[in-house]
């Protein structure tokens, strides 16, 4: 492959201000929301309509060079941190709503639409799109749909996959898949579903039909305090038990609470260890039944003070706080690094105890903010990185954590994706003949292997590497493989 | 955000402060959802996350890139990024640092050398630019539309002879009021609806003779140690009366802003760093200050429908806007609902100038947000935004004080 060629090739297919190809201009394009593992593209191309999106991906495929979708940049598992010598495809120039059908309560979307741009612009027919991930406000559908992105309120909405109704992709072998649309029955396989959480490693997509809902006609939102983390994890799984579906429960301890108050001024009391915010929705008299419910459930639990709030303002700042926690975190020190692993929700306390433990033996501050409803955990370990080993310390921990969740029946993401964060995580989750599977899956589509290539399945070697490779009834696999 | 800066730079107090700025940020992107340049132009440089991260290249490398300086020079520093960052970056801090170091350590090409100088040169001073604005007028038909769209009207021009003080003859309290560089020369008859306004409540308004510029113009672009002078010029003039008044203001919410920032400024001058904390003790934005004197407002015969334009100066950098909100809907007019409030509308100080592509499509894309509810009137408080607005709204373009009686 003649690197110059393909650059020219690339120049003469796009205008000049859709290619970025001075080293200068490349660096901010070397990270997405991880910034602890970066790598500058050879080159960014930023499409401003489909065809040329499939054009770049013509010359990529002809070259075997590899392609790298990219959205917000706002993930935080290197999903879209480019690959040494690859061409980073942006969409963030494809930010059209293409239609709404307000019969069918679908909209068609480009994939560089704001998550948050949906609900905005369907507000006023009444209606609003359901995941909304903490960083709705900057994400891309596109994005969510290649990281499965869940939320606040997928504990009873769903995930990504459950609110796509329909995808068009562009392969990598220049086929064009319609997957779904308009509220189709997909027979066959379910390709759609497939598609979604692929971290970009299948193919490129360029629309996406989206279930719009009703927006609740009534809302409730209690927030809980309590004096103890284990009271307020035993609080979750009671109401979950009780039968009710909140529109979402979310959990937040002591250091999370400090930031987040610091930046919104949500009213959270800042004496409780952790709280509890639970979202009802529905119609008034459900809402209300529930409401009651749920606070009798709280106080029983212990909670040593509970709040509701009945109008929108006060639930909005109320939620706010929780939002925006991520990066108010990023106030109690200079860096953090988000974890994302789910566990079965009745384990929580003793997997938060014992993140606590690794807490004290790393040195390392954790903050955690979660969607307890559906055991996601996001702990955000705090370091600095400007001292030399903290990093390094604290992904170590991070992997420790994850390990913690598999153990404890869990998975090592909830939402946030694989990318090239948790790859090492993946050989202790998947045997080799599941990665296998996997393998053989995206080679059915990407034969070349240039669609974010390194990304979300490791390699068999790699696992054979870190010495996490199961072993199967005592054979071991791929003995030809070296092993260090 | 990890940085590397170099001794050089960690060595001097902006450098520290810059890395402080730079360590802040923890690059979620969300700054990326409200910013003007990044929607127009979805481009991560274009972007407060990747300018940050450009930033941080420059200073590391201790060498000014061109392509560093195109997209800085695209920022509008409205700060809506301010207003949406969840982790505090004072990101108008750290481009003020950024531009002061491209200033020192760039060499702009002739044309924009050029355009630059005759800006600081030409603005700030009232008599120079209204003989400007005189000769644009008469050559209007030779000057490129662009231009031409930014001349001050006939009437306006015409009209400058500024409107003599009102006093009125007992007055019960009495306000010192900052006119303006531009605003005299370009919408003279806001701060003369002011006056009328005062004095006919009995509040005295004292003015200054000499009033020099605030210093913006050369702030934004990255003339520091010339900004800083400017501002020490208008502390002078402004000392001797500050005892006799009980407040500050202005009407421009662009000159605002940057005397609120007076103290940070000159924290380091002894002298001025005091008589700036003076200042700002009593410097009001003349929305808050009207509301404050709980005065009350003759009441409309037709009730117009007003869509209020928040410059960001105001809602981004002041962290201000309903006072004038509060005051229209005191006055009896109805409010219409506008989309995208936060969205600059691309005028932006020299803005307007140096960036006129990109400025005129923020303007016509805020004046469909602004006319989607079909408003009778547009208002704002800030003559940049004024200006700007009024040459293709199809509307008529007011500032808010001028609605009130």
């Amino acid at each position: 492959m003649s690197r110059k060629l393909v650059r020219r090739l690339l120049q003469r297919t796009l205008p000049r201000h859709c290619l970025i190809t001075d080293p200068v201009a490349l660096k901010p394009y070397e990270t997405d929301g991880l910034t602890a593992i970066r790598q500058p593209p050879w080159l960014v191309a930023l499409p401003e309509t489909e065809s040329q999106v499939a054009a770049v991906l013509r010359i990529c495929r002809e070259h075997a060079v590899p392609v790298v979708p990219r959205g917000a940049g706002t993930g935080l598992s290197g999903g879209a941190r480019p690959v040494e010598g690859g061409v980073v495809v942006g969409l963030s120039r494809l930010n059209k709503i293409l239609e709404v059908d307000l019969d069918n309560c679908v909209a068609c979307l480009q994939p560089g639409v704001r998550n948050l741009a949906i609900s905005e612009a369907v507000a006023e027919h009444g209606l609003y799109y359901a995941p909304d991930p903490s960083s709705q406000i900057a994400c891309s559908i596109g994005g969510n749909v290649a990281e499965n992105s869940g939320g606040v309120h997928c504990l009873k909405y769903g995930l990504t996959v459950h609110n796509v109704v329909g995808l068009k992709v562009l392969m990598m072998t220049g086929e064009v898949l319609h997957l779904g649309g308009r509220g189709q029955e997909l027979d066959g396989y379910d390709l759609l579903a497939l598609m979604c959480g692929s971290e970009g490693m299948l193919g490129v997509v360029t629309e996406v039909w989206v279930k719009l809902l009703p927006v609740p006609p009534v809302k409730k939102v209690l927030l809980a305090a309590f004096a103890q983390v284990s009271a307020a994890a035993a609080a979750v799984s009671e109401i979950i038990t009780a039968g009710l579906i909140p529109a979402g429960l979310e959990m937040m301890d002591r250091l999370a609470i400090q930031a987040a108050e610091a930046y919104v001024h949500a009213g959270y009391p800042l004496d409780a260890q952790a709280i509890l915010l639970c979202e009802l929705d529905g119609v008034a008299q459900e809402v209300e039944a529930d409401a009651a419910l749920v606070e009798r459930l709280l106080r029983d639990l212990g909670a040593i003070d509970v709040q509701i709030a009945d109008d929108p303002q006060a639930q909005a700042r109320l939620w706010l706080g929780r939002k925006a926690a991520f990066p108010a975190v990023g106030r109690l020190a200079p860096d953090y690094y988000c974890m994302d692993g789910t566990i079965p929700r009745y384990r929580l306390a003793e997997v938060l105890q014992q993140i606590e433990s690794l807490s004290v033996e790393y040195k390392l501050r954790v903050a955690n903010v979660f969607h307890a409803g559906d055991g996601n955990l996001h702990p955000l370990i705090l370091y600095d990185a400007d001292i030399p080993g903290e990093l390094e310390k604290a992904e170590a921990m991070g992997g420790r954590i994850l390990e913690l969740c598999v153990a404890a029946g869990g998975t090592i993401t909830g939402e946030h994706g694989v990318g090239v964060e948790k790859l090492d995580q993946m050989c202790v989750q998947f045997n080799s003949d599941e990665l296998e599977q996997f393998e053989r899956l995206k080679a059915a589509f990407d034969p070349a292997g240039i669609a974010n290539p390194g990304k979300a399945i490791p390699t068999l070697t790699r696992c054979a590497e870190i010495g996490g490779m199961h072993v199967h009834n005592g054979k071991l696999p791929f003995r030809n493989l070296e092993r260090f | 955000m990890q940085t590397k800066l170099p001794e050089a730079i960690v060595a001097t107090t902006k450098g520290r402060r810059a890395e402080q700025i730079l360590r802040s940020c923890v690059h979620c992107g969300f700054c990326n959802a409200t910013c003007p340049t990044y929607e127009l132009l979805g481009d991560e440089l274009d972007g407060p996350r990747g300018r940050i991260y450009l930033i941080k290249e420059m200073l590391e490398a201790q060498k000014v890139e061109s392509v560093t300086v195109t997209h800085l020079d695209r920022c509008l520093t409205c700060r809506a990024c301010e207003t949406t960052c969840p982790s505090g970056v004072e990101y108008s801090q750290l481009l003020e640092i950024a531009r002061d170091y491209v200033s020192s350590n760039y060499r702009r090409d002739l044309l924009d050398r050029l355009k630059r100088l005759w800006l600081i040169r030409t603005v700030p001073y009232k008599r120079r630019f209204r003989r400007w604005a005189q000769l644009g007028r008469a050559m209007r038909w030779f000057l490129p539309k662009r231009l031409r769209e930014m001349l001050p009207v006939a009437s306006t021009v015409e009209a400058l002879q500024a409107t003599p003080p009102v006093s009125p003859s007992v007055a019960a309290s009495s306000v010192l009021l900052l006119n303006g560089c531009v605003q005299q020369v370009t919408t003279p008859q806001v701060n003369a609806a002011l006056r009328e306004l005062l004095a006919a409540r009995g509040i005295a308004v004292v003015e200054l003779a000499e009033e020099g510029c605030c210093g913006a113009l050369e702030l934004h672009l990255g003339k520091e140690p010339g900004a800083l002078a400017t501002m020490r010029n208008l502390l002078d003039t402004l000392a001797p009366r500050l005892d006799e008044v009980d407040a500050v203001i202005s009407t421009a919410s662009g000159c605002g802003i940057t005397l609120k920032d007076y103290p940070r400024l000159l924290k380091d001058d002894a002298t001025h760093g005091k008589l700036a904390r003076r200042l700002g003790d009593k410097l009001l934005d003349v929305g808050e200050y009207l509301l404050s004197l709980d005065l009350s407002w003759r009441k409309q015969d037709e009730v117009l429908a007003v869509a209020l334009h928040q410059p960001c100066t105001l809602q981004h950098g002041q962290k201000l806007g309903d006072e004038a909100r509060q005051l229209l809907q005191n006055a009896g007019y109805d409010l219409v609902a506008v989309r995208d409030e936060h969205s600059c509308c691309g005028s932006a100080g020299t803005y307007s100038l140096l960036q006129a592509k990109l400025s005129s499509q923020l303007r016509d894309r805020k004046i469909s947000c602004l006319e989607s509810g079909q408003p009778d009137v547009i208002a704002t408080s800030n003559v940049g935004c004024h200006t700007h607005l009024a040459v293709a709204a199809s509307v008529p373009v007011v500032h808010w004080i001028e609605l009130l009686r």
